[in-house]
């Protein structure tokens, strides 16, 4: 009877088809994940010439001044990223969830403007108008007779990097503080308690999770950016330096190794203190019938109180963009706080020259794309829908790529693919255009795997047993049923991922191997390095931010497509 | 809300004739999630045609079972057989046992038509018969008319006569409902209940229906497996469950049950009685348990009539004497709880304009008509 039971235990738990899946994403994962990093930290550990294990490349990382103010620095960026992120993102979120605000929608704007525009793209024309000799300081000194440091060095790298990134924590704060149920608060007042009090021991504990969460996704991205402080010109920071190394000493030399190594630590902690703040805290607090916390009127004066802040934000939020809308049209900027003159030669150089630069970038961004909703729908599927063995394992390893910085990909693949030749050609494996689509697609794939598996968890099971009961196998049930039904989740994960592939920097610097190879964020960066490309470069990130915007726009409008067609617009 | 499965209509569908009637047998069927056990040697024989319920409290296998049956989970031990055939190991796809499911399930990115058309598709029908039947299908539960809406637009009881066209449609062997009536207010689970009835009687479709409302197993099934902690209790019609139930568990989970504690005596005249504190010794049947065994006496609150005259107990009938307790004012009936000699019984006095109510902590003495009462041991 044992025995019987068991194969049949087997044979409802292990099925031919999720099977192979499972295997194919497994070696994929393994191949383009795993082996890259695992050989990174390894390499990181090994002597430089006979190979054995030694923490000799570490102590030289400790003991060199360089490297750790390079450390201190890209410490001291994120984290005072994370402070003025929260500065810009508090008033607005508190705003939108506590007052009756008109001009909300404003506020919606504000938190996906900074998102189309990659840091490093602006970052540039923000030199040109917070620089010591922008626009901003220009017009103060005149009429003022001061100027401020915007821009100057490490605070560069702050200014842009918190505009750009103060979204991930208002879209976070916002969500948790809309999640509060409005009983929660009235059951406080009820007992008693009100104004700041009510809202240090209430609301602010219940809004926590949310904003820890985002602040920690900004320390990461910080941390691990290397576009922005290249462009800015800011190299003493730690992802500057592991790329510098690689590219100027060669793979061989183990500190880029060992810079990726305290990359990865720092990326860990900084997930590891999200989840702990979030541990325990499913807060979805809003019970039946009851909605977000009771909102009021404002004031006339706090009214223009508040229209002053969002506007001052606005502003800022918008500089990049006008900065580099003026910068392609200039003829030439400099030392004026507007162009000499308009021209559109720079677009006309970058569709003559450039255009290789956009097609690259489009066959890259939606390969990656593709991939990454094909094995984001399939690993949701594997690991809500089966009893695969391990399968939570696809899950984990998929995430881990979070913890994974682009340069650190990049070293990665150049380490373990450099040696690999291809067949009939012999060149380097990792000099083939493909790889850099399999490394787009593996930084993009969190993303795109957490938006299948929502979408999938909003597919009730019930409506897959209808159709199998119904005579419809296993296979057609996926076609027919929960592929459609996710359609839109897997729409909008395929165009995030293909917005924010577009633009990519970190790993495409280290793996572009041909100009004829390179993709649109790598020809920016090419024409950033001299003052006579600024423009042709601006003109450039004029397209990527029409590609990344469109993107955006056309989730959005995809994703409130599917919920008015499923009925569940209130 | 007023369309009935008519027998204009009924006739009028391509589906019955087709239908041919099959029974289900359950045979030892054991399954365990890890150390949850969770069906326990459950064994049922449904006949041909027959409308059978699956009645308890949420938790106590029903549901599991009526997937077991649907092939969505699978039995360590057991088998279920299907017209004589051992399905346990097909599929769900290649069962032909038609689900309806308590969320209705019906696919929001589909019309009405082509989530009834889905299973004729499956099974890869002549696109012209699909239309046929599937136009039947609606015809019978009165929904021709909204064929091209998404099921968003439909309302509940609209959304469960689509999942039930959508089940028959493909002619199952069986029909099993999952707590079908639980998502629909009460005036419209009465209707329900009734139109679910009459289809199945005309289809003679064998249907499993599973409920936690005794109610809705009472009213409209033929018979009743009464399960609790994944054992069935008693199987037997509605009538039977509620006026012999084999255990404490089934008589007071199809109704109010009253239930005496105390030992079996012999009568002196060569037959048993049930003798305890507060009321008169109960006649036994001499069959039903041997002297000196405890046990318990379970009767009805209407087996009770309330004694005012102060005569002797009629014959055939045993004395109780209490205290009232408190009562509840029901309006066709008073029910009072009576304390006798230290255990709780309710009995129900028929209640017309102007009678007076008895206060609580008044006397009152009860007759029990030992026929209608049951012994059960522990």
């Amino acid at each position: 009877m044992t025995s019987l039971a068991l194969t049949r235990d087997r044979i409802a738990r292990v099925r031919p088809g999720p099977a192979l899946a499972a295997l194919l994403i497994a070696a994929f994962l393994l191949l383009f994940l795993v082996v890259p990093v695992v050989q990174v930290i390894f390499v990181a550990f090994q002597d430089k010439t006979t190979g054995a294990f030694t923490l000799v490349n570490f102590a030289d990382f400790f003991q060199n001044d360089l490297f750790m103010r390079s450390f201190g620095n890209s410490f001291y960026v994120s984290a005072m990223s994370v402070v003025v992120a929260s500065l810009l993102a508090l008033p607005l979120a508190y705003l939108t969830t506590r007052f009756e605000f008109r001009g909300s929608v404003l506020i919606q704007s504000l938190g996906i403007i900074p998102l189309i525009m990659p840091p490093f793209i602006g970052a540039v024309a923000m030199q040109l108008l917070f620089g010591r000799n922008g626009s901003v300081n220009l017009l103060l000194r005149d009429h003022l007779g001061f100027s401020i440091p915007f821009m100057e060095g490490l605070n560069g790298v702050i200014f842009v990097q918190s505009i750009h990134y103060f979204p991930f924590i208002l879209i976070n704060l916002s969500a948790s503080l809309k999640n509060i149920d409005r009983a929660m608060e009235e059951s406080a007042q009820n007992l008693g308690c009100h104004g700041f009090r009510l809202f240090r021991r209430i609301v602010f504990p219940l809004a926590m999770p949310g904003y820890v969460a985002g602040a920690s996704l900004v320390f990461i991205k910080v941390f691990d950016d290397l576009g922005t402080p290249l462009l800015l010109n800011v190299n003493d920071m730690l992802a500057p330096q592991a790329y510098l190394r690689i590219s100027s000493i060669g793979i061989a030399d183990p500190m880029g190794y060992v810079i990726s190594v305290v990359l990865i630590a720092c990326s860990l902690l900084a997930l590891w203190v999200s989840a702990l703040a979030m541990r325990g805290k499913d807060y979805a607090t809003v019970q039946r019938g009851g909605g977000g916390l009771a909102k009021r009127r404002l004031k006339p004066l706090e009214m223009v109180a508040a229209y002053g802040i969002v506007l001052l934000i606005l502003v800022l939020v918008l500089a990049p963009h006008v900065g580099l809308g003026l910068l392609s049209f200039a003829t030439i900027w400099s030392f004026s706080p507007l162009p000499d003159a308009f021209t559109l030669k720079h677009y006309h150089t970058v569709f003559s020259e450039s255009g290789q630069y956009i097609t690259n970038t489009l066959l890259y961004a939606s390969l990656a794309a593709l991939l990454d909703v094909v094995i984001g729908t399939a690993i949701a599927y594997l690991v809500l829908r089966t009893k695969l063995p391990g399968r939570q394992w696809l899950d984990y390893i998929a995430m881990a790529a979070l913890a994974v910085p682009g340069v650190v990909l990049g070293i990665g693949y150049l380490r373990s693919f450099y040696g690999v030749p291809m067949p009939f050609t012999g060149q380097p494996l990792s000099n083939f255009w493909l790889i850099l689509v399999f490394a787009l697609a593996i930084r993009r794939l969190p993303y795109a795997l957490r938006a299948c598996t929502a979408a999938l968890q909003q597919v009730s099971s019930s409506l897959e047993e209808a159709a199998e009961n119904l005579g419809a196998t296993k296979l057609r049930t996926v076609g027919r049923i929960v592929v459609p039904l996710m359609s839109g989740g897997i729409l909008a994960g395929f165009v995030t991922s293909f917005a924010t592939a577009a633009v990519e920097l970190s790993a495409t610097i280290m793996l572009v191997h041909s100009q004829s190879d390179a993709p649109l964020a790598y020809g920016l960066y090419v024409y950033m390095q001299s003052a006579a490309g600024r423009g042709p470069g601006a003109a450039l990130g004029i397209f990527a931010v029409i590609i990344v915007g469109l993107g955006t726009y056309l989730s959005h409008v995809v994703i409130e497509r599917g919920r008015r067609e499923r009925g569940q617009d209130h | 809300m007023n369309h009935q499965f008519s027998d204009q209509r009924f006739s009028s569908a391509a589906l019955a004739a087709q239908i041919q009637s099959v029974g289900v047998d359950i045979e030892g069927v054991n399954l365990s999630y890890g150390t949850n056990h969770v069906l326990k040697d459950v064994n049922l024989a449904i006949k041909p045609g027959e409308f059978f319920a699956f009645l308890g409290p949420s938790g106590c296998g029903k549901t599991t079972l009526l997937r077991l049956i649907a092939g969505f989970n699978t039995a360590q031990r057991g088998e279920v057989r299907i017209g004589g055939r051992d399905i346990s190991t097909l599929p769900p796809h290649r069962r032909d046992v038609g689900m309806v499911f308590q969320s209705y399930a019906l696919w929001p990115h589909m019309t009405v038509r082509r989530n009834v058309a889905f299973g004729l598709e499956e099974r890869r029908v002549p696109r012209a018969e699909i239309e046929r039947r599937v136009d039947a299908a609606l015809e019978l539960v009165g929904l021709k008319h909204l064929a091209d809406r998404r099921p968003s637009q439909l309302s509940g009881g609209q959304q469960q006569r689509v999942a039930l066209a959508r089940t028959v449609v493909i002619e199952p062997k069986i029909l099993l409902l999952d707590e079908p009536l639980s998502n629909l207010d009460a005036k419209l689970r009465v209707q329900m209940r009734q139109e679910l009835l009459s289809l199945q009687r005309k289809l003679g479709l064998t249907t499993i229906f599973v409920t936690h409302d005794q109610e809705e197993a009472n009213t409209i099934c033929d018979r009743i497996a009464v399960m609790e902690d994944g054992r069935v209790q008693q199987v037997g019609t509605p009538q039977d469950l509620y006026d012999h139930p084999a255990n404490l568990f089934v008589a007071g989970f199809l109704g109010t049950a009253n239930v005496l504690d105390g030992t079996v005596r012999d009568d002196g005249a060569g037959g048993r009685a049930f003798v305890g504190t507060g009321f008169t010794p109960v006649a036994l049947p001499a069959a039903e348990a041997g002297t000196g065994a405890g046990g318990k006496l379970m009767f009805r609150p209407q087996n009770l009539a309330i004694r005012t005259d102060g005569g002797p107990p009629a014959p055939g009938h045993s004395r109780l004497t209490g205290t009232v307790r408190h009562r509840e004012f029901l309006g066709a009936s008073i029910r009072y709880a009576v304390d006798v000699g230290g255990q709780l019984v309710q009995v129900d006095a028929p209640h017309q304009a102007g009678d007076a109510l008895l206060p609580p902590d008044a006397p009152i003495i009860l007759d029990l008509a030992a026929d209608k009462a049951r012994f059960l041991r522990q």
